[in-house]
């Protein structure tokens, strides 16, 4: 599968580096090295979602019991959780860290990706949500922690989308 | 059986419990009988707050986490049954309040009005410790249960549509917010101190004050 390993890994270890402890994830093509990066990771909770939603509130019990967490998702599971996000992370003031898969964007070929593609950017724009784009290996671990930090200090979701660019070799 | 007998007869218990509830009757029910620092209110985002509980109960899982629950919330996250089964946190107690209607919101019947029963989702989903109770000596009886015990608890409540006269709560959700969190923090107490205990502090954890003068006892 030409999911990029080493850059799942890169993206693994910042989020480390930033302190989370606890990940949850609705698994998808682009997030399964990360997703077995943190089941293999006893230091790390992970909890599988049945609706990506349910991260959301995860997130946020898990931030008033004093953890830091990511949510990893596709760029359709952001969608699907816009409620989530309005009217508890952002109602209640919560480090939301979105990790989101930018399924859509230039390259896709899938035809049933790309209508979210067209709109997530608007819709964490439209959210007031700040973000931005993971696409070269060597910014990866200064981004997330930048992100974490933002997070942290506007007590807001921040969400880093992971493109194609990053996460996707394509075969030789 | 009334919701807020229910609440009452559990009250004390949820004293050294985290508690999490659902909006509407239910936060109000409980707000009334007293609130406590370790008693968070979800306002909004209806179907999270078992959610929010699981990520309480993982993240802390030396306190006990009781998610107070409306059928109608549980409805709108029936996939969030599956998850609290897989992960099974033994520090969580699930309680819902099954009232067949969305009662804050004009009492509109919900589907276990007409025959979709909660504690059958819920041992389909996998949380096999689940039980329905329709009398208030069970309900007290299963809640304690299911506090007490060191294992996912499941009770469904069927109570009278019946809520309070007010919906006020002189409590932003935001002071909430983060006076909950603050009551949640390791150093805000002994582990094993009640989490409300915060409100009548015990004289004897009290250490005086290091460094200041004391007049000599008359």
């Amino acid at each position: 599968m030409p999911v990029s390993a080493g850059n799942s890994k890169l993206v693994y270890d910042a989020l480390l580096d930033a302190g989370v402890e606890v990940v949850t994830a609705l698994p998808e093509t682009w997030l399964v090295h990360l997703v077995r990066l943190a089941e293999d990771d006893p230091g790390v909770t992970l909890i599988r979602l049945a609706k990506e939603e349910e991260g959301v509130g995860i997130s946020t019990g898990a931030h008033l019991a004093g953890k830091r967490s990511a949510l990893l998702m596709q760029n359709h599971g952001f969608l699907q959780s816009v409620n989530g996000i309005v009217s508890c992370a952002q109602l209640y003031k919560i480090p939301l860290l979105m990790l989101i898969s930018d399924r859509g964007h230039l390259g896709e070929r899938d035809p049933w990706q790309t209508e979210g593609g067209k709109v997530t950017r608007r819709v964490l724009d439209a959210l007031g949500i700040v973000f931005d784009e993971l696409g070269h290996p060597d910014a990866v671990a200064s981004q997330v922690a930048k992100a974490m930090t933002l997070a942290q200090s506007s007590l807001s979701p921040v969400a880093l989308l992971l493109t194609r660019d990053l996460m996707w070799e394509e075969p030789a | 059986m009334r919701r807020i007998d229910c609440l009452e007869s559990i009250y004390d218990r949820l004293a050294d419990c985290v508690v999490v509830t659902i909006m509407g009757a239910v936060a109000v029910e409980l707000y009334s009988l007293g609130h406590r620092p370790n008693f968070f209110y979800l306002e909004h985002a209806m179907g999270l707050a078992s959610s929010v509980g699981l990520g309480v109960a993982v993240a802390d899982p030396d306190r006990k986490v009781v998610v107070i629950d409306g059928d109608g919330s549980v409805l709108m996250n029936l996939g969030g049954l599956t998850t609290l089964a897989r992960y099974a946190p033994p520090n969580l107690a699930h309680l819902i309040f099954d009232n067949e209607s969305l009662l804050s919101v004009g009492g509109f019947p919900t589907a276990t009005a007409t025959g979709s029963d909660l504690t059958g989702l819920a041992r389909a989903a996998g949380i096999a410790n689940a039980t329905t109770v329709t009398e208030l000596t069970d309900f007290t009886a299963a809640a304690e249960a299911a506090i007490a015990a060191d294992g996912l608890s499941l009770v469904t409540a069927k109570v009278e549509a019946v809520g309070p006269a007010s919906f006020h709560m002189d409590l932003h959700l935001l002071e909430n917010r983060f006076e909950f969190a603050r009551a949640l923090r390791p150093d805000s107490r002994p582990r094993g101190t009640p989490a409300g205990a915060g409100d009548r502090p015990d004289p004897t954890s009290v250490a005086p004050p290091t460094g200041v003068e004391r007049p000599p006892a008359p």
